[in-house]
């Protein structure tokens, strides 16, 4: 067993670093994990190819120069072992660790939906792509598709665009009146204005989505819908993501009640069971000001300190007014629903057709006949899709949480209390 | 710039880059063979998917969360 910490935050993204950062004044010792190599989660993933803005390198620093706070890069959690105690791995070794209080940073991932193609080598998320140029995938001279939802596809082209590709369309799903809605009342939060106007793309078409991705041994083109005309274009790469989805499954493993597919929270960042919180993206997708803010109320709370979490009440709400009118420009398409088709995978870990899940009436049903979820992901690809495609609860993910190895397993004894 | 090796074929790639995008740049793209028999490359780049899982120096690892280093071994028919 590791020392026991008086406070755990599960993931350092924007909203765990700034919870680190709120408590660590106080002087009590702090743990913060993440399961990347490097602390900035998704939107400040540093790599050979990536570009940290001033704030993210600040905090990094910071977070460095506080000795009370103990970074676990490249650890996951694997399973809970006993009352505030849970069992980690990282790339060496597998370890339990005791905690006073936790504080749920665990962020959030893209939702990627199944069309015919999508399994072909070429085809990633859109955050996916622009997480993997960061991290050094060479991208000059490439003809790219973006496709999908929301302002991230923006972004991700962006990126590309940086590293020489050419991104030749970004089809929006939503339509034409939703997006420009959304864009005028930007105003309301100019920096986020700014980033509009600078993220611009003339390849941007609303109404548009993805039909299928075509190829043999790889991506070679694509097949768009655009209103009411089909496009056809060569490409090397398609990167399509429908916004975000929280991760709640540690939280819901832990027993946190989850609202609206989110970890419900009070207006300290209280999750329903006691000693636990919650901040960021795992409790509603609304952006890294929204987590900055979400972040730093739950650490000032998590070391007594009300009366400074309650001064920032004011920005949290600003940037929880963006976050609304963010989701409701970027609602699904119903025809987004459809796109599948009978011999289209949906679980790509046990290799499961949409036909096969569609004869059954829940996931539980469907998991026992076909095996879907069943592989490494444990779901979190296809039951996430499944949710979309049939309305079907998600389950409660079964510790392991992700694949481990048996050694670390081996460590859930040293945890049971000595008889 | 530091040199690795992916399925025997020897690759050259800039400090702090990923074995995902290591993999996507060389050889045919792919990080693992799904149960049908396809190849299969990174999917969702953020350690969700686990389609990126392969080889390396003898463990298996996610390689979207899994930093390239000197000498490394990475296999992905495995």
């Amino acid at each position: 067993m590791s020392r026991p910490v008086d406070l755990l935050i599960i993931g350092a993204g924007p909203a765990g670093m700034a919870a680190a950062l709120a408590a660590a004044p106080s002087g009590i010792s702090i743990a913060i994990l993440d399961d990347n190599p490097l602390p900035g989660g998704q939107i400040w993933r540093d790599g050979p190819q990536a570009q940290l803005p001033v704030q993210a390198t600040e905090m990094r620093a910071q977070l460095q120069r506080c000795s009370n706070i103990h970074r676990h890069s490249a650890s996951k959690v694997v399973a809970l072992a006993g009352p505030k105690k849970l069992l980690l791995e990282d790339g060496e070794r597998g370890y339990v660790l005791e905690y006073g209080q936790l504080i749920l940073c665990t962020g959030a991932r893209e939702l990627l939906l199944p069309f015919p193609g999508w399994t072909l080598p070429g085809v990633t998320g859109a955050g996916g792509l622009q997480a993997l140029i960061k991290g050094g995938l060479p991208v000059s001279g490439e003809r790219i598709v973006i496709a999908g939802t929301g302002p991230l596809l923006l972004a991700s082209a962006a990126t590309a665009k940086k590293n020489g590709a050419s991104v030749v369309r970004v089809a929006e799903q939503a339509a034409f009146d939703a997006v420009s809605r959304f864009a005028m009342g930007l105003w309301q939060w100019p920096n986020k204005a700014a980033q509009a106007v600078r993220l611009a793309s003339k390849a941007y078409r609303t109404s548009a989505y993805v039909l299928e991705a075509l190829g043999s041994d790889r991506l070679e083109a694509v097949r768009v819908q655009v209103g009411s005309r089909i496009e056809e274009m060569a490409c090397e790469r398609l990167a399509c993501g429908f916004s975000l989805v929280p991760n709640t499954e540690i939280g819901k493993a832990l027993g946190c009640e989850i609202r609206d597919s989110a970890i419900a929270v009070n207006e300290w960042q209280a999750s329903s069971l006691v000693d636990h919180y919650a901040a960021g993206e795992c409790t509603g997708f609304g952006g890294s000001e929204l987590a900055l803010v979400e972040g730093r109320i739950a650490g000032l709370v998590a070391v007594g300190q009300q009366e400074k979490a309650r001064e920032l009440w004011p920005e949290r709400q600003r940037w929880q007014r963006f976050a609304k009118r963010l989701n409701q420009a970027f609602a699904l398409d119903p025809a987004i629903r459809n796109l599948a088709k009978a011999d289209t995978l949906v679980c790509r870990c046990e290799d499961v057709v949409y036909a096969e899940l569609a004869e059954h009436t829940s996931w539980n049903a469907a998991k026992l006949n076909t095996r879907c979820g069943m592989g490494a992901c444990q779901g979190r690809i296809c039951s996430t899709a499944a949710q979309t495609l049939f309305g079907w609860e998600p389950p409660h993910l079964r510790p392991p949480f992700s694949p481990t190895r048996i050694a670390t397993l081996a460590c859930l004894d040293e945890a049971k209390p000595s008889s | 710039m530091l040199e690795l090796s992916i399925d025997g074929q020897s690759l050259r790639v800039a400090q702090g880059t990923t074995v995902a995008a290591a993999l996507m740049s060389c050889g045919d793209h792919c990080s693992r063979t799904s149960v049908g028999g396809q190849r299969r490359a990174p999917l969702c780049g953020m350690g969700i998917c686990q389609e990126c899982r392969v080889n390396i120096n003898g463990r298996r690892r996610l390689a979207c969360q899994t930093i390239c280093q000197d000498g490394m071994q990475v296999e992905t028919h495995s």
